[in-house]
């Protein structure tokens, strides 16, 4: 049809104007859905214009592991949530199948986290662990461990695709603004801030790493440099470590901030969950 | 006419004779010449008939995507010449090998060839390299 | 026998006869290399998978010799030719003697 081939014309070109980066047209296609890589940046980021997905700023073949979910390695610890899902934890002798029928009920859940509960911050590995501990009887598991970064993957798996739009009004304001602060606020002997790298210099190489706006839609996410799914918090933990600050804990209200903030910095990206990552 | 003195003529022959004595090689063998000799027991391997497709610049040394092909192979084998071992694996391929070529994911210690050594059918030795270039990262660690 | 080591498959659920398919296989493996070294500087043994081996209907497709060079969650693609009905039968082999194995039946169609 006549019009849809202008339409897409006029994509193409606005996406090559505002690229920074290797393949400029590349488009993010998993199981012929279009995810939606670069956004319009919402109104309260006053230094940015667009905001872009991490997958954007990776090789071509970094790239090509993302766009088939047999290629995407982050799937085998899918499958293993799947195993999760249905085995029997804990003093009450449920699963989580027992209460909830199937996963894909979360649908929508991943763009909405962390989120306000009562008055707290709580993000999605609190809530799966409220079950575990509250309803099953279970041990909490680990904030970045195996167990429930495979659960957290198979949980945002069910949001893919959908735009990321966390809350930051009425009850979360004032956690979004510490996250705000914190990610503007340098730290560590090479006392650099978040938006250094991350607003001031995406696009921009270190040494030679591609700069990416930090967006964390992906999450967890498969990284090639460790060969498993990292969580959010755990790879706050990595950035921290790089510029030699101490580290806030995962879990920390610190942490769960910046979370909060940082989901609202990529308001308008697709899920993309379990991404892949260098 | 330019007389090459006895002195530096003897010691260049000396020389050749001792290197040669001690290592075992020609004088031209390289380490990668070596690596490809223990994969074909010796025999040359020749140029071309076989495909290496790796990526210019691995974006991290840990998993690099490589693949291999190399029509009327019997076996294909994987050399990572600037690992601490060279040996990355060898495809051995069946009677209902719908082709003979295949894809894997590597370790490469840093920026080095990797080369493919194809033993065809007939028992005669192809080899093709890549080069990689392995980075360090700048901030991802 | 390793922990948590999962076998992951992408065959088609038909294929005509005779033709040529594509097989995916991942499985999640730590694949130790030997080089690793512990807090203490000692060398963390290797242990990885050593071989991988694709039958179908008794007939040998491919046979992977496999080296500590291969990453974390050994991946492998390759072809196979599919004659008629039956069974891919998928093994890998750990080097603490473990082997496992995952099936995948093809329907001529």
């Amino acid at each position: 049809m006549k019009t849809k081939i202008i339409i897409t014309s006029i994509a193409a070109i606005a996406v090559s104007a505002g690229s920074l980066m290797a393949d400029e047209d590349a488009q993010l296609v998993i199981d012929d859905e279009a995810m939606t890589i670069q956004a319009d940046a919402p109104a309260h980021m006053e230094n940015v214009d667009e905001v872009l997905s991490g997958w954007i700023f990776r090789s071509r073949e970094t790239q090509a592991l993302q766009m088939d979910d047999f290629d995407n390695p982050a799937f085998i610890f899918v499958d293993q949530a799947l195993d999760l899902w249905d085995k029997v934890d804990g003093t009450e002798g449920k699963s989580c199948s027992s209460c909830h029928e199937d996963v894909a009920e979360f649908a929508g859940l991943r763009t909405k986290m962390p989120r306000v509960e009562d008055g707290n911050l709580v993000t999605m590995e609190e809530l799966v662990n409220e079950c575990r501990t509250d309803r099953m009887g279970a041990e909490p598991w680990k904030w970045s461990k195996g167990n429930m970064t495979a659960m957290t993957a198979l949980i945002g798996l069910q949001s893919r695709g959908m735009p990321m739009n966390v809350a930051i009004d009425g009850d979360a304001a004032p956690y979004w603004e510490k996250g705000k602060e914190l990610y503007y606020t340098r730290v560590g002997q090479l006392d650099m801030s978040c938006s250094n790298c991350h607003e001031d210099n995406y696009g921009n190489m270190i040494r030679a790493d591609h700069l990416s706006q930090g967006q964390i839609n992906g999450f967890p996410t498969y990284r090639l440099k460790n060969a498993k799914l990292n969580s959010m918090h755990g790879r706050f933990k990595g950035c921290m470590k790089n510029i030699r600050a101490t580290p806030y804990k995962e879990g920390s209200p610190e942490f769960k901030a910046l979370e909060l903030y940082l989901a609202s910095r990529g308001t308008g990206l697709a899920v993309e969950t379990p991404s892949v990552r260098n | 006419m330019t007389e090459v003195s006895r002195r530096a003529a003897l010691t260049l022959g000396t020389g050749t004779l001792a290197y040669v004595a001690l290592t075992g090689m020609p004088v031209f063998a390289s380490a990668t010449d070596e690596m490809i000799a223990a994969v074909t027991g010796g025999a040359e391997a020749v140029d071309g008939g076989i495909d290496v497709i790796a990526p210019e610049i691995a974006e991290n040394g840990n998993t690099v995507p490589i693949e291999v092909s190399a029509p009327g192979a019997a076996s294909i084998t994987i050399l990572a010449t600037g690992n601490p071992n060279p040996g990355v694996a060898t495809f051995n391929f069946g009677p209902l090998a719908g082709s003979r070529s295949a894809s894997t994911r590597i370790r490469l210690a840093r920026t080095q060839d990797v080369i493919a050594v194809a033993q065809m059918e007939d028992g005669t030795f192809r080899k093709a390299s890549a080069n990689v270039k392995v980075t360090i990262g700048g901030c991802g660690g | 026998m390793a922990k948590g080591v999962k076998p992951r498959v992408k065959v088609p659920k038909t294929a005509a006869a005779g033709e040529t398919i594509t097989i995916k296989t991942l499985i999640s493996h730590k694949m130790e290399s030997g080089q690793r070294k512990d807090g203490d500087g000692n060398i963390i043994p290797r242990s990885i998978i050593n071989r991988f081996t694709t039958d179908f209907n008794g007939q040998n497709v491919i046979d992977v010799t496999i080296e500590p060079a291969v990453s974390t969650n050994p991946y492998f693609q390759f072809e196979a030719v599919v004659p008629e009905a039956g069974e891919f039968k998928f093994t890998w082999y750990d080097d603490d003697g473990s082997v496992y194995e995952e099936t995948k039946k093809v329907a001529i169609g």
